[in-house]
Order: C-alpha cells, then structure tokens, then sequence
C-alpha cells in the first residue's frame, strides 16, 4: 500500500521534507534577524529609518510571496545575476534564492509582532532606564526588547508555523521540498488520497509541535506584570 | 515627537540623527544605483519595455484578464468559504461532544496544511474522479484549496466573534425563554457578523494572495501567470514583475485601509456591543496554532 514511497529516489519522501525543515530554519533565523532589525527602525529617533521600517512593511506585506519566490528566479538570477555564491549549481541557487525570498516576506510579520511587543512594555520601564542615564541603543536592547520578545514568543510562534506553510511556495522556483515531491507522486501514482493524507500528516508533524512547544514557551517566559 | 524609547532631541541628539539619516540615505542610494546600473547595463530601462503599459493593448489583453481570473477566485472562494466557515465555527462550539469534536478536527487540520498542497491534491482529485473540463479545472482547484483554507480560518474568526461578546447578551436571551437556536441566530450571530466584518475584509488579502499560488503551480490564468505571456511577448521581465507587484499592492492597501476604517467606524458606533475583531486578530489565526490564537503580549496581563 505504501510503495509508493520507496519507488522516489531523488529525493526521498523524508528528503524532502528535510529541505522543507531545512528552508524554515534558514529563513527563520534570518527573518528573525532582518524584522528585528526593521522593528528596530520603526521606533527609532531617525524619522528617515521610521519612514523605510513603514515602507518596506506595507509594501512586502501586500505583495503575494510567491510573486516575490519567482522574481528572485527571474528577476534576482536572470537579471540581476545574484546567484547567492552558487552560479553553477542550479539547485543550490534555487534553495538560497527560496530562503532570500522567505526572508524577505517573512521579516515583515516578524517587524509587526515585534513591534506589538515592544507596544506591550509600560512606558515606564522606558522612562526609568533614562533617568539611569541610558541612551536610545542602551534603552532598547537592554530594557525594552528583552521584556518585548518574551511578551511576542506566541505571536512569533504563529509567524513561525505560517512560514514553515510558506516554504510549500518554493516548488515555484523548483526547489526539490515536500510540495514539489507530492505533485509529482501525486500525478504518477494512483493513490491519489493516500498521498494526500501523507504529505497532509507531515505538516502536521512539523507544525504541531511548535505551536506546542513556543505556546508553553510563551505562558512560562511571559512577564508577570 | 516623543515615545517610550526616546525624549524630544536636544541638540546633540539632533545632530546625531542627522548623522545618521545621512548615513542611511547614503547606504539606501548607492543600493538604488546599483539596482540602476544593472537594469541599464541589462537594457531593463529601455523605454520600449515600459512602452506598452501606457498603451491598451497590454492590459486589454493580458493585465485585466489576468486581474480578472484573480478576483473572480477571491470573491468565489470567499463567498463558498464564509457559510462553510460560520457552520463549522457554529459546531465547534456545540453543547454536544459528537457535532464539536469532529468540527474541530476539521478546523485544525485545514489550518495546518498548506494551501498549496490543497490546491494540488484539488487539481488531481478534480482530473481523476469528475468530468470537470480541463480548461474550467484550475480555477476549480485554486477555489477548493482556497475554500478549504479559508473556511477552516474564518471558522476561528467566527469563533473568536461569538466568544468576544459578552456574556449578557446570552443571559438575557436565555432570561426571555429563547431557545439555543434561536439565541444564536438572533442575539449571537448578527452582533458578531458585524464584531468580525473588519477580520473578514482582511482575509481577503490572504485569499487574493494565495490566487498567485494557482497561477505558477496549476497553470490558472491569473496576474502572476498572465505576466509570464505579456513577458514573453515583449520581453520585459522586470517591467512587468514591477507593474504585476504595483497592482496587487495597491489592491490588498485599499481592501487593507478598508478594513481598518471599518474597524474604527465599528469601535466608535455607540449601538454595537463594543467586540471588534480587527486584522491583526486574523494574522494571528492564519498561523494555524494550535490551542487558540495568541494575543501579542497576551502572557503579560
């Protein structure tokens, strides 16, 4: 009944959902890391940096992702020649391009529930910290958002589970994940329900336990106020 | 301008903040340059690949058709997806264990997994087992994936809209012998199709989003696809991403101010019982979480 599975090679049906798991992690963390960043500029001093924060957020935000997925393959490589240090492999290229464009998309929704958190801080933590006599910098990576990302851990949790969802998009641009397998067993096999439920159960699997994980996370790391 | 982080600039604060927006203006146009250069040196700029914008021909042929296809998906999925989605919310909340449970389960398991794959499964399922055109079978496809999704989503949304209004209202239908039926239908159902409204406009900008899927995957005729044969006809790959990204974002901002206007107009109206669910309620519902959506800072009451 399930030798279908054994039947795919390159790549196997745990393969891809290696590359699947493999896309969320790089994106996550860089997504993390740039929305962090754009969170930052939003509520900073500098109304040009506040300006570029709002900007990129309502523009990326409203833009389809897997328009952006298949510009970063057209538009990026084709055009631009950013080839992400992989100008030969070309299933390489697509992977890195994948995570780019997951980053990209992904640190709007990051920047937002960030900056819901660091809403969340009473505003005097913040006048206390400079009457010490902290600055802006100091102020914010000292006293605001330790207190504003354990506030978004669940929040965070849910971008988290949309983009390991989001990943499926990179089938777009080729890229040999779980969505891209399950199309092709999907048109040569004749269980077409079986398939379904199987690639169904592996989202499961990956998303389940992080909803799990990080909302519990999110009640034992909250700040009792 | 004052915030939680900073006071008013005094003097050397100001200069600093000029330090570094020129800094950032410097960084973000030399970005800006080079994106130029490479688009001159790849005769991206050249003025016959703009040229056919600002004529009929290619949004009679391929923009507004493809535009089209996009909303004739979104507004059919939303409009299978929304009754689909109050009666499962509806018997997720049922008195009887049998109606809920499955209703659930249902709820959970559509949020879980990806619209594309729904879309996929949809598109095979649709070519084997009925007699559906093969021209007709991707919008088919696109609005079961879509239906399946959504309807699962707004189940939620509708959830969450019943709960957050309070409990008198319940009490007081109860009070004057209404049944449990007509308490729902009468009292719960109106206010909170009205409490969720903003939510609903909002998601879709989630379904108009995901139309795009079915159009690199399923061949649907859509925006993203139909950009494929006006750049293929006149070569101007990048010109095309850029007018296809301008249309979908100045669609998803007026459905997106849409929403937030509805939201503030329904906050303000004195008649209503003050439960407003607005966008940011959906993104958190979209995530597919499991045990109920997160309130940013919820953990921190």
């Amino acid at each position: 009944m399930f030798d279908f599975i054994s039947d795919y090679d390159d790549p196997t049906l745990l393969g891809a959902f290696w590359v699947t798991v493999q896309l969320t992690v790089f994106s996550g963390i860089g997504s993390l890391v740039w929305g962090t960043l754009l969170a930052a500029m939003r509520v900073s001093p500098v109304p040009l940096m506040r300006w570029f924060g709002t900007a990129y957020v309502n523009i990326v935000r409203n833009i389809p992702l897997t328009v952006i997925i298949v510009f970063t393959s057209l538009g990026l490589a084709d055009i631009f020649g950013v080839t992400m240090g992989a100008r030969d492999d070309f299933e390489l290229q697509g992977f890195r391009l994948a995570v780019l464009g997951l980053i990209a998309y992904t640190a709007a929704f990051v920047c937002e529930a960030l900056r819901s958190g660091i809403n969340t801080v009473p505003v005097g933590q913040a006048e206390a910290a400079r009457a010490i006599g902290l600055n802006f910098t100091q102020v914010l990576t000292l006293i605001v958002l330790p207190q504003a990302f354990r506030a978004v851990i669940g929040p965070l949790a849910n971008v988290l589970i949309a983009l390991t969802k989001n990943t499926t998009v990179a089938a777009a641009i080729g890229v040999a994940e779980a969505a891209l397998l399950m199309k092709e067993m999907i048109e040569n096999e004749a269980q077409t329900l079986l398939i379904g439920a199987v690639f169904a159960f592996g989202f499961v699997v990956l998303t389940l336990p992080t909803g799990l994980i990080l909302g519990w996370l999110s009640k034992r790391l909250a700040v009792k106020r | 301008m004052t915030s939680v982080l900073y006071d008013a600039p005094g003097p050397r604060a100001k200069r600093r903040n000029v330090i570094f927006s020129v800094v950032f203006v410097a960084a973000l146009l030399l970005l800006l340059w080079w994106v130029y250069r490479t688009m001159d040196d790849k005769g991206q700029l050249e003025w016959a690949l703009w040229k056919p914008f600002t004529q009929a021909e290619a949004w009679t042929t391929y923009l507004l058709p493809g535009l089209g296809d996009t909303l004739k998906a979104a507004a059919l999925s939303m409009v299978i997806a929304l009754p689909l989605g109050a009666v499962l919310g509806i018997a997720r909340m049922s008195d009887h264990r049998w109606v809920r449970v499955p209703a659930g389960a249902v709820v959970e398991i559509f949020r879980a997994i990806p619209v594309l794959l729904l879309m996929l499964f949809a598109n095979e399922f649709f070519a084997r087992s009925t007699d559906v055109t093969s021209e007709d079978r991707p919008l088919y496809a696109v609005v079961t994936g879509l239906v399946l999704y959504n309807a699962s989503v707004l189940a939620e949304v509708v959830r969450a809209g019943i709960l957050s209004l309070p409990r008198g209202q319940t009490e007081a239908a109860q009070a004057i012998g209404l049944r449990k039926s007509q308490t729902m239908s009468s009292i719960l159902l109106p206010q909170a199709v009205t409490a969720m409204l903003p939510a609903i406009v909002s998601q879709l900008v989630v379904i108009v989003k995901d139309t795009a899927l079915g159009g690199v995957m399923l061949g649907f005729t859509e925006l993203l696809n139909s950009r494929g044969t006006l750049a293929a006809n006149y070569a101007n790959v990048i010109p095309s991403f850029i007018v296809v990204a301008v249309i979908f974002i100045v669609l998803n901002f007026i459905l997106t101010s849409f929403a937030s206007w509805l939201e503030a107009r329904l906050r303000r109206s004195k008649r209503s019982t003050g439960a407003v669910l607005g966008a940011e309620d959906v993104d958190d519902l979209n995530a597919a979480e499991v045990g109920g959506p997160h309130k940013a800072g919820g953990g921190a009451v």
